[in-house]
C-alpha cells in the first residue's frame, strides 16, 4: 500500500488550568488524542468522524503542522508535518469548514490571484483549475464580488476552490458542509468526489453529516476520547455498533405479541407490529417463519439509520473531560 | 522558496492590504476631517505653548506647528494611537483563525508586516496628505528643502512604520498566551502615544527621561520622521537618523521571528 498519511502512536496533549477556589489554580494534563494509529493510502477518501472534542481537529492541526505532537509519530508524503510546515503546505489543501482563507473586503478574484503567487502556480496550470472550479462549483457570477456579500454556502464553495487551485496531494476537509443548505451540500458532496476520482487527490473528511460519509466514502474512521473505535467500511459500522434492523409486519387481525426466534417485538399497534432483528441477520428465514405460523398480509424492513449507529458507539462518555478539538 | 518569488507575494499581500482600507472611502473622508479638526486644536494648544516659551524642544513656532500637523498625518500610518492591524491579528488568535494562517507556505511575521505596509500606504496618501494640505491654508509650515530631503522623509516614515509594526506584532503575539489581548493593545498604544512624541516633541522632555525616551523605539515612528522633516539633522545626521530607525527595525522583527517560532510550536491553536 502507497501510504501518504501515516500515523504511529500519535499522542497530543494539552494542559489545561482550571480555577479551584478563589486563587488557587488546578493544572490538569487533557489527552487529546491518545495513541492514534492509521494509515490513508494514495487517492483514498476517507471519512473522519467522532463527537465534538473527540480530537478530530487536533488531527487535522497536527496534520497540517501546526500544532506538535506530544509523543509518537506521524507523516505526510514522507514529511514531519511539524518540522517541515512551510514546505509541506505547498503540497496539501485545507478547508475549515468555520473559518475562511479568502480576503473578505476584496473581490474573491484577489484572493485566488493571491493564492498563484503564495503557490506560485504557473499561470496556465492556474487558469485551468480555476475554470474548473469555476464551472463545478458555480462560481462564475461571484468573482467580482467581494467576499463579505457571498452566502455561506458560496463562500464555503469559494473556500473549497481556493484550497485547490495548486493541485495539493492531500486535501483536509474539516466540515466542508456545515451550515449549508441541502442544494449547496449536494454541490460540494459532487465536487469533492469529481476532485477524488479524477485527480486522485487523497481526502480526509471530517464532518458531522453522515450523509457526507454515505455519499462519499468508502472507508470511515470514528475517533472518541482521542482514540480509534472503528476503522473500516460503512456497512461494518452495522455489525460493530450491534445495530438492528427492524421488520414491520401488518397481520389480519390483532395478536399478541409473536415469539420467534431471531428477533423480538419491539412495539404492538393494532394488527401492525415491529420486529427488531440484528442488522447482520438475514431477513429471509424469519419470513418463511412468520408467514408459515401467523396471517401475514403484508411486510417490509427497515434499515437502521447510520446516525443511531454512530450514536450508540459514542454512548457512555463523560461530557466534563471534553475539549475543544 | 526564492528571494524574488518571496518578494512578489508579499508585494502582492502589501497591495491587497492597500485594497482593502480603500474600499471604505467615506469611513477615510471621516477619519481626514477627525484628524483635520484635532489637528487645528492641538495647532492652536502649541501656538500658545510657543508662544509662552519661544524655541521650546528647539523648535522655532512654524517648525512645533508642522510637528503637529506632522502627527496628524502619520497617526494612522505608523499607527501612533495604536490601530493598526494588530488587534485583527490578536482576533484571528483568540478564535483559531490563525490556524489558516499558519497553513499557508509563507512567514506569518512577513505576511502581516505586508499588510501592514499596504495600511500605511494607503493612510499615508488617505489620511496624511490631506489633513496637511488644509493646514497649509491656514498656517505657515515648515517644509523640507529639496528633493533629497523630501526623500530622506518617505525613508524614515517606511522604517517608521515597520519599527511601528514589529511593536505591535510582538505584543499581539502575546495574545497567544493571554488569550486576551484587549489589555495589552491598550498598554501599547499608551506608550506609542506619549514615547513616539504626539503628545509633545521629545526634545521638549529635559535630563534622563528625555534621552530614555529618545533612545527608545517609539520615537522611531514621529520624533524621527519628523526632525527629519524639519531638516534638524545637518550633514550625514540624516544617515544616522534612519541607522537609528532601520537599527530598531532589525532587533525589533528578529525578537519577532523568535517569540513567534516559540508561540506557534508550544502554545494551542485555539478552537475546534
Amino acid at each position: 500500500m502507497d501510504a501518504l498519511i501515516q500515523l504511529d502512536g500519535v499522542r497530543k496533549e494539552f494542559e489545561v488550568r482550571r480555577r479551584a477556589g478563589l486563587l488557587r489554580r488546578e493544572r490538569r494534563t487533557v489527552r487529546a488524542v491518545d495513541g492514534l494509529s492509521f494509515e490513508v493510502a494514495r487517492g483514498e477518501m476517507v471519512g473522519y468522524i467522532g463527537p465534538n472534542g473527540a480530537g478530530k481537529s487536533t488531527t487535522i492541526k497536527m496534520l497540517t503542522g501546526i500544532l506538535v505532537p506530544s509523543g509518537g509519530r506521524l507523516s505526510v508524503a514522507g514529511v514531519d508535518p511539524s518540522r517541515e510546515r512551510t514546505r509541506l503546505a505547498r503540497r496539501i489543501g485545507v478547508v475549515f469548514g468555520q473559518r475562511t482563507t479568502l480576503w473578505w473586503d476584496l473581490p474573491l478574484r484577489d484572493s485566488y490571484e493571491l493564492v498563484r503567487r503564495i503557490y506560485r502556480i504557473a499561470r496556465d496550470r492556474y487558469t485551468a483549475n480555476l475554470e474548473a472550479c469555476v464551472e463545478l462549483l458555480d462560481l462564475a457570477e461571484l468573482l467580482d464580488v467581494p467576499v463579505r456579500q457571498l452566502s455561506l454556502g458560496q463562500r464555503m464553495r469559494a473556500d473549497i476552490a481556493a484550497a485547490l487551485l495548486h493541485d495539493p496531494e492531500v486535501l483536509y476537509l474539516d466540515e466542508p458542509t456545515i451550515g449549508l443548505d441541502v442544494v449547496s451540500k449536494a454541490k460540494v458532496r459532487e465536487f469533492l468526489r469529481q476532485v477524488n476520482t479524477e485527480r486522485a487527490t487523497t481526502v480526509l473528511l471530517t464532518t458531522h453529516d453522515l450523509t457526507d460519509i454515505e455519499q462519499l466514502c468508502r472507508r470511515v474512521m470514528v475517533i472518541d476520547h482521542g482514540r480509534l473505535v472503528y476503522d473500516g467500511g460503512l456497512d461494518g459500522l452495522h455489525a460493530v455498533g450491534e445495530s438492528e434492523r427492524t421488520l414491520v409486519v401488518d397481520f389480519e387481525r390483532e395478536l399478541p405479541p409473536v415469539n420467534i426466534d431471531g428477533a423480538r417485538a419491539v412495539r404492538t399497534e393494532g394488527p401492525r407490529q415491529w420486529l427488531a432483528f440484528p442488522a447482520a441477520a438475514s431477513a429471509a428465514p424469519l419470513v418463511a417463519e412468520l408467514a408459515a405460523r401467523y396471517p401475514l398480509v403484508d411486510l417490509s424492513i427497515r434499515e437502521p439509520a447510520i446516525e443511531d449507529v454512530i450514536a450508540r458507539m459514542y454512548g457512555g462518555r463523560d461530557e466534563a473531560s471534553r475539549l475543544p478539538g | 522558496m526564492g528571494v524574488r518569488g518571496g518578494a512578489r507575494l508579499y508585494a502582492a499581500v502589501a497591495v491587497r492590504g492597500f485594497r482593502r482600507y480603500a474600499t471604505y472611502r467615506v469611513a477615510t473622508l471621516a477619519g481626514v476631517f477627525t484628524n483635520t479638526v484635532f489637528g487645528f486644536v492641538v495647532a492652536y494648544t502649541y501656538t500658545a505653548l510657543w508662544s509662552v516659551r519661544p524655541r521650546l524642544g528647539g523648535y522655532d513656532l512654524p517648525q512645533a506647528v508642522t510637528f503637529v500637523w506632522l502627527g496628524q498625518g502619520l497617526l494612522m500610518a505608523t499607527a501612533l494611537l495604536g490601530g493598526g492591524n494588530e488587534s485583527e491579528l490578536v482576533e484571528r488568535i483568540r478564535s483559531g483563525d490563525v490556524a489558516i494562517d499558519l497553513c499557508r507556505p509563507a512567514n506569518l511575521q512577513l505576511w502581516w508586516l505586508a499588510t501592514d505596509l499596504g495600511r500605511a500606504a494607503f493612510h499615508l496618501v488617505g489620511r496624511g496628505v490631506l489633513p496637511m494640505a488644509a493646514a497649509s491654508l491656514v498656517f505657515r509650515l515648515a517644509w523640507p528643502s529639496g528633493v533629497a530631503a523630501w526623500g530622506c522623509f518617505l525613508v524614515s516614515v517606511a522604517l517608521g512604520v515597520v519599527v511601528s509594526f514589529a511593536i505591535r506584532y510582538l505584543v499581539a503575539l502575546t495574545s497567544f498566551w493571554l488569550l486576551d489581548g484587549a489589555g495589552v493593545l491598550l498598554m501599547a498604544a499608551l506608550l506609542a502615544t506619549f514615547f513616539s512624541g504626539m503628545v509633545l516633541p521629545l526634545t521638549v522632555f529635559p535630563g534622563w527621561l528625555g534621552t530614555l525616551a529618545r533612545a527608545l523605539p517609539w520615537s522611531a515612528q514621529l520624533q524621527v520622521p519628523a526632525d527629519v522633516f524639519l531638516g534638524r539633522h545637518r550633514g550625514t545626521g540624516v544617515l544616522w537618523a534612519l541607522a537609528f530607525q532601520a537599527g530598531w527595525a532589525v532587533v525589533l522583527l528578529g525578537a519577532g521571528q523568535l517569540v513567534q517560532s516559540v508561540a506557534t510550536r508550544k502554545v494551542v491553536v485555539q478552537g475546534g
